[in-house]
């Protein structure tokens, strides 16, 4: 968490003295939109499976899976960014993070793409607009090849849940 | 010599001394005289100055030095045990854990002198000294003139190093060094039992002698020494100036160390050696040595328990009637603790190998699993079975030798308590006394390091709240002297400890009134609500009917968190009261906590693990033994009305039976109280591991964690407790 906090956040001054730092995002995909996770922040990344659900949770948590022998509790991002239901199909996958605090936790999402490397030239920071809402999961977006790719914010996420 | 890597065994040693001086120290305050207790403390007081000597921590070895003059006054009976030096040592010894604490966290003892303790503690080496010291003589003019104070007669041992071979070389070094008047010893080192570290013990041993003398024969040879190839004694001869006291003080600083023994060696031919004055006791002449010894042997036919007394600056007791003057105290000191024979093993280290462990029961209930399933189809079956049912008995025990691996004794915790209640008993001005039983009760490792706090808040709630002034005591018919107890039993798969009071108990309608006025319930919830319900009251956060806010107890910060703590531990904590006759507060937390016996049910399309310590019965319902009170379902079983509680509702999941078949119902039992779980299904007894669902999913109550099944799918255990 602190890695990606402070390579996101301290891009505006860091832009003039080193401005060849290149941060490698794994782009996975949510629909139609393209979306960028710090690799340094990603533990594993599996093939969907039976989620096991947890009564009384938020309907985003899911439930817990069992990856090799560790009990993982498992995200929709979808719900948790108030998007349609996941579609389980052969593309989908696990992306489980490792956060400092919380330990592990897995994300569904539709499709992992590829692995970019951007540089903190290509990648802007978006202004922290609602604190309350549940949009700022995102708070930059990265330019590559001419397409957008939203990087989440995770600690965000682990300050929620 | 770089000393880090024994910083650990050295807070480890620290702890213990202090917890057993605190100990000694109470048993002391009540029995001053007991020359078996202050020979104790004694010991004690000067292995920690020996450690914190080895260790460099100056400030530590400056306090416990003085500590022990004023135990070495005590036990020369130069000074008597007051009350006001009692405290005073106790001080002391929180002085010392503080530095043990600093160093604990820093590594270094911090900086405080503790200056006013070492003058109070010189003040009663001057104020003790003086009355008693005509006793002091008289007892020791039976024989010689023994007068300083440090002097403790060190019984005969073997002369182990009259039995080292010479050669002919050594011999002649040895003449060589008596013509330069350089003295010849032998010096006997037994190290103590139990002793973790022998080589390194030895080391320093041989560091400290070489300082003061050159040795020149060692026995076992120095390089066997090094290699922890001796028992528990080696032998040196040495030459050197210094008088064969010093030396031995020298050795004796090391800790660990049980007994040092020397003096003047002998050769054959050499009978005539003479004995220098070593002692400061100013003996005024020595025997030879060899005719002494023989002289000794038979008015000392035993003289190995005499070893015991390894506290003392010893000297090698020239006087063979010197033992006469605390021939009791001798004798009591021989009965040492009996010393654990233990490893120290880092817990990550068991809790690798648990992991470990668990992970094999996993395996093994999948291949159950699987040979289930594939049983049809093979005639050869048989052998796979046997071999499961092999394995399954294997990592069975493995388990349980795992988790008594992991069991302590929950002694290393309440030992402090007595302390406790002593200070209590001052800063409260009540009388009070506390008494315990089944500090042996072994409880997991984990459990027993949190379990202290929770224990000290309900002692010092009975001290505080629980017993009542002298006066009301007085009034009641009871005894004036407060009693608490603190009992610890197993109980099946649980422990349970219980702290017991014959104070004030609880006063039930104080609680009332205060909820109502604090607006915790409402005066019409109050009416209708049991004693016991408002008994529970108390475990609410913020919650504290003492009148008086004092340093004990009374905040409102204490029995939430006692509870919460005990739960956190899957433990439960109850307490049963009676106005004016005290109060029995039980804790009861289960032996272990990673691998459970559990009774797995089918809710839905969902299974879930229920701990069977929680279970009492299953029962068969037909739905028309249902009835309605107060609107919610109840059965009437063998005489008792037991609510259920339909699972299918609880976790959100549509139930699989129809409303007309029977009902599979689950009986559980948290203390007094029942509940009746309906389930879908049963598929039998397992044991499960228990894992956690990490800290994002902690909201839920009645979920107490989840385990692998064989297949590798995961299900909830129910924490039956929470549902009732």
């Amino acid at each position: 968490m602190e890695l990606s906090t402070v390579s996101n956040k301290n891009i505006p001054e860091e832009e003039g003295r080193r401005p060849k730092e290149i941060i490698q995002y794994i782009v996975i995909r949510l629909g139609d939109e393209q979306y960028g996770i710090d690799i340094r922040n990603i533990d594993t990344i599996t093939r969907m499976q039976h989620i096991t659900r947890v009564p009384k949770m938020p309907a985003y948590l899911k439930g817990v899976i069992n990856l090799r022998g560790v009990v993982i509790p498992v995200m929709s991002i979808r719900l948790r960014m108030d998007l349609p239901a996941d579609e389980i199909t052969k593309a989908t996958r696990i992306i489980v993070l490792k956060l400092e605090q919380e330990g592990n936790i897995g994300f569904i999402v539709d499709e992992v793409k590829e692995v970019v490397s951007l540089d903190t030239e290509d990648i802007e920071k978006l202004a922290d607009t609602s604190k309350d809402g549940k949009a700022n999961l995102i708070n930059a977006v990265g330019k590559h090849n001419g397409e957008l790719i939203s990087l989440f914010d995770l600690s965000a996420i682990s300050l929620e849940g | 010599m770089d000393v880090s890597q024994y910083l650990e065994i050295f807070l480890d040693e620290t702890k213990e001394h202090l917890q057993n001086l605190n100990t000694r120290i109470l048993e002391l305050e009540s029995d001053p005289e007991n020359t078996d207790t202050i020979n104790e403390i004694f010991r004690a007081a000067h292995s920690l100055k020996g450690m914190a000597g080895t260790m460099g921590y100056k400030r530590m070895q400056t306090l416990t030095h003085d500590m022990e003059n004023v135990f070495s006054e005590v036990r020369n009976g130069a000074i008597k045990v007051k009350p006001e030096m009692i405290d005073v040592l106790f001080q002391c010894l929180d002085a010392l854990e503080e530095y043990t604490d600093n160093i604990q966290n820093t590594a270094d003892e911090g900086t405080n002198d503790n200056e006013p303790l070492i003058k109070k503690l010189n003040e009663i080496l001057k104020g003790g000294g003086e009355a008693p010291k005509a006793e002091e003589s008289k007892a020791a003019e039976s024989k010689a003139a023994e007068s300083a104070a440090s002097d403790a007669p060190q019984g005969q041992t073997e002369r182990k190093w009259d039995a080292i071979p010479l050669d002919s070389t050594q011999i002649s070094v040895i003449r060589e060094a008596q013509n330069q008047g350089k003295k010849v010893y032998g010096i006997n080192v037994k190290v103590q039992e139990g002793c973790i570290l022998k080589a390194a013990r030895a080391f320093l041993v041989f560091k400290a002698v070489e300082e003061l003398a050159e040795i020149i024969v060692s026995d076992p040879n120095a390089q066997d020494v090094e290699d922890e190839k001796f028992d528990r004694d080696f032998t040196l001869i040495v030459l050197s100036d210094a008088p064969v006291g010093d030396i031995i003080k020298a050795a004796e600083n090391v800790s660990e160390i049980e007994q040092v023994t020397g003096d003047v060696l002998s050769l054959e031919d050499n009978h005539t050696a003479e004995v220098e004055e070593a002692q400061s006791s100013q003996e005024p002449e020595s025997p030879a040595p060899a005719p002494a010894a023989e002289e000794k042997e038979p008015s000392e036919p035993k003289p190995q328990p005499q070893a015991a007394s390894a506290q003392a600056p010893a000297k090698p007791a020239q006087a063979p009637a010197a033992p006469a003057k605390q021939p009791e105290g001798k004798k009591q000191a021989v009965s040492k603790p009996v010393v654990n024979r233990t490893v120290r093993v880092d817990i990550e280290k068991l809790d690798s190998l648990m992991n470990l462990v668990s992970e094999l029961i996993i395996a093994k209930n999948s291949l159950v699993a699987a040979s289930s399933q594939e049983q049809v189809s093979a005639a050869n079956n048989n052998g796979f079975n046997e071999q499961i049912e092999y394995l399954e008995s294997v990592t069975t025990n493995l388990h349980e030798s795992v988790m008594k691996v992991r069991m302590v004794p929950i002694e290393s915790v309440v030992s402090k308590f007595p302390r406790m209640i002593r200070d209590l008993s001052k800063k409260l001005d009540k009388k009070m006394e506390l008494y315990m039983t089944g500090e042996e009760t072994e409880l997991d490792r984990t459990v027993v390091d949190e379990i202290g706090d929770p224990l000290m808040h309900l002692l010092r709630n009975s001290a505080d709240h629980g017993l009542e002034s002298a006066e009301v005591r007085a009034e009641r018919g009871k005894p004036a002297v407060g009693s608490i107890f603190l009992d610890a039993y197993q109980d099946g798969n649980n422990v349970v400890i219980e702290v017991r009071d014959d104070g004030n108990g609880i006063d039930v309608e104080a609680v009332r009134n205060k909820a109502i006025e604090r607006g915790t319930i409402t005066p019409e919830q109050a009416v209708n609500m049991t004693d016991k319900e408002i008994i529970d009251l108390l475990f609410l956060p913020s919650f504290s009917t003492a009148k008086q806010v004092t340093d004990v107890s009374g905040r409102g910060v204490g029995l939430d968190v006692v509870r919460s703590k005990i739960e956190s531990l899957s433990g439960e904590v109850e307490v049963k009261s009676k106005l004016g006759e005290g109060s029995v507060w039980t804790i009861r937390l289960p032996l272990t906590l990673a691998i459970i016996q559990a009774l797995m049910v089918v809710v839905g399309d969902e299974k879930y693990a229920i701990s069977l310590g929680s279970i009492q019965t299953l029962e068969d319902i037909p739905p028309s033994d249902i009835k309605l009170v107060q609107n919610k379902e109840v059965i009437n079983l063998r005489g008792t009305v037991i609510p259920l509680i339909r699972l299918n509702k609880v976790l959100d999941v549509e139930s699989k039976r129809s409303e007309d078949e029977n009902l599979i119902v689950v009986i559980v039992k948290k203390g007094d109280k029942m509940a009746g779980l309906v389930i879908d299904e049963l598929i039998g007894q397992q044991e499960i591991v228990i894992k956690t669902l990490g800290k994002y999913i902690k909201q839920c109550k009645f979920i107490s964690g989840a385990t692998i099944l064989g297949d590798g799918e995961i299900a909830l255990i129910l924490d039956a407790n929470a549902l009732i």
